[in-house]
């Protein structure tokens, strides 16, 4: 993979990026930019849907650190996206507590409503579905989280299949405007 | 509808979960509703008034650090986030004349599966950790500080941010506060989904913006933490006890529990019970109790085990847990441990070691790979008791299941090695007969097993 980074050309950041960037970097101390990386990493993700090379390399200029670092974080990190995802991508909790309260019929039940594979993405790159770990939400089960930053909670099959519905008018709504 | 406003109607509002009158003398989640959890409501509720004490800005003349530690130390506050230990002691550990910079941390990586309280405690009522780790940094003389909060709950996150720009504008936080000598800086950080950095030290590594692989201790953060300076962590939960203790006095705080085991506790309660959610009960309350006020089982099913305190904790079985009360010394004499206070029920339906499987699956996935016991031995487990759960179990393969347990135990630079081997032994330990019948029988002890 250090090939594939040495090969490309660092992502341009929009101004607005640079200041999200520089909100989290003032958090920390001067010397101690690189703590930020977490922060920068998923604004990234959130900006352009996941982590490329590209955006590693300009984390890492713009951090001031090497790039390969940069990498070491993204891979550990099971939430960034090393590779592009359906427009949603949902998580679905499946850990014991959930898999008590029907997490397991949660995934399913998605996978089968929109024909793929667990870890698979729609033909139309709408939606991408994977089996998640604990997200700290036992209580709600079954819990899904969309696009990393919004969680649903007692997910039963009625509310799972109003939010793919949902989330398909709402990007055809956007299409259309 | 926008995507926003789509998504906003699933976010959990807290009701079945914390809104409810089911808890014994709260003292964290009283009087919480989901909208006041603002720096004004949380005013109104007497919010602040413990850090406007020891900076003796209420007209008296304050309190000196060490009436601080002092107190804390007699309330018998301890741990919240797993380990159980005593907080006003590893405050005191702190070199607190050290010149240079010293950090505090909150851990908020909450992400030990049945947990789920320090989500509700900082979505619902986000000062309260603040002005507890106000109180911390004047105990121990340290100028800034970190949340550290779980990745998945990043709407908690930014709930966060917006309670500290609350606290900062209105001067509880920031430079010379509330008009005294004391200052401190406080900030938000979060996760991004990696078990592991709710280790303290691999969290101190994931805030340096590295990846989160634990320290080797020693030397142990009070003495080299973030960036290399002193460092003290303690668990959200910690840090939202300790404005009442400083109001209310160590002794009445201590009061409410049992000797050595002070305060109240928030138990989360998942799995097979009428309502899930989370209960803040006194410390020495009966399981039995808390069990009432999830409403009893599910369905009315004969409960059949407890995992007592998160994941990594041995699991109970019914006629431990039915005698027992929850505190740290009661759960730990019964041979497992309170943890994080993440009680998994389980009801008679279900498969010890279809359990197993899911749990055993869980720490080889979040293994970090730094240490050989616990990269090559979490595998092992998964292995084994995967192929048990499938019909293809080994005889021999009870005792190798022992065996590797035995052998990642203790031997690694942190606790998952020894996590992920608990819930091994545990559930050889009291459901044996369920994984000797897989292996014979090639199929399930219990009819319609999950």
């Amino acid at each position: 993979m250090s090939s594939t980074l040495t090969a490309v050309a660092a992502m341009t950041l929009s101004e607005v990026t640079q200041k999200r960037f520089a909100q989290e970097v003032a958090k920390y101390p001067a010397d101690q930019s690189q703590s930020a990386v977490m922060a920068c990493l998923s604004i990234v993700q959130q900006e352009n849907g996941w982590v490329s090379p590209e955006a590693e390399l300009a984390v890492a200029q713009y951090l001031g650190m090497p790039a390969m670092a940069v990498r070491e974080v993204s891979s550990f990190y099971n939430m960034y996206n090393l590779k592009p995802v359906g427009r949603y991508k949902i998580n679905v909790c499946t850990n014991l507590p959930c898999q008590l309260r029907n997490g397991a019929g949660a995934l399913a039940h998605l996978c089968e409503r929109l024909g793929i594979e667990v870890g698979g993405t729609t033909a139309d790159g709408l939606f991408t579905v994977q089996a998640g770990e604990c997200m700290g939400a036992c209580g709600d089960a079954p819990v899904v989280l969309v696009n990393d930053r919004s969680m649903c909670s007692f997910m039963g099959h009625d509310k799972l299949d109003q939010l793919v519905d949902g989330l398909r008018q709402s990007a055809t709504d956007k299409a259309a405007t | 509808m926008t995507e926003q406003q789509l998504l906003s109607q699933f976010q959990a509002q807290g009701l079945e979960s914390c809104f409810h009158d089911r808890h014994i003398s709260p003292q964290i989640l009283a009087g919480l509703n989901g909208n006041n959890w603002q720096l004004k409501d949380y005013e109104a509720r007497g919010g602040y008034q413990a850090l406007r004490k020891i900076l003796g800005q209420d007209g008296s003349e304050g309190l000196s650090q060490d009436q601080v530690i002092a107190i804390v130390k007699e309330s018998g506050l301890r741990g919240r986030g797993g380990a159980g230990f005593p907080t006003g002691l590893k405050w005191s550990f702190m070199p607190r004349q050290f010149p240079g910079s010293k950090y505090l941390v909150c851990n908020s990586d909450e992400g030990e599966p049945g947990t789920f309280k320090d989500r509700d405690i900082l979505q619902f009522n986000p000062h309260i950790v603040i002005e507890g780790m106000a109180i911390a940094a004047y105990a121990m003389g340290i100028g800034v500080g970190y949340n550290y909060i779980h990745g998945e709950i990043f709407k908690t996150y930014e709930r966060f941010e917006a309670a500290l720009e609350q606290a900062r504008a209105a001067g509880y936080l920031g430079d010379k506060i509330m008009g005294s000598s004391f200052s401190f800086q406080l900030h938000a950080a979060h996760g991004f989904g990696a078990y592991i950095c709710g280790e303290e030290t691999a969290l101190l590594e994931s805030l340096e913006g590295k990846k989160g692989q634990p320290r080797f201790k020693p030397p142990f953060p009070a003495s080299f933490g973030l960036y290399g300076k002193p460092t003290t962590i303690n668990n959200t939960e910690t840090f939202s006890a300790v404005p009442w203790i400083i109001k209310n006095g160590g002794a009445a705080y201590l009061a409410c529990g049992k000797p050595n085991n002070g305060g109240t506790k928030i138990f989360s309660i998942s799995g097979d019970v009428e309502r899930p959610g989370n209960y803040e009960i006194p410390l020495g309350t009966p399981f039995a109790k808390l069990l009432e006020l999830a409403g009893g089982m599910r369905g009315g099913r004969a409960l059949k085990a407890v995992i007592p305190g998160g994941s990594s904790a041995p699991v109970l079985p019914a006629s431990i847990m039915m005698d027992i009360t929850m505190d740290y010394d009661a759960i730990a004499k019964a041979g497992s441990m309170l943890g994080s206070g993440a009680v998994i029920v389980m009801d008679e339906r279900r498969c010890m070691v279809k359990s197993l499987q899911r749990l055993s699956y869980f720490y080889m996935h979040e293994s970090c790979g730094q240490c050989t016991p616990c990269r090559e031995g979490t595998g092992w487990l998964w292995r084994m008791v995967d192929r048990i759960e499938n019909g293809q179990g080994r005889p021999s393969d009870m005792d190798l299941l022992d065996n590797v347990a035995e052998s990642i135990m203790g031997r690694t630079i942190c606790a998952l090695g020894d996590a992920a081997a608990m819930p091994v032994r545990g559930m050889l330990k009291h459901f044996r007969a369920e994984f000797e019948h897989h292996i014979t029988h090639k199929t399930c002890m219990v009819a319609a097993h999950v």
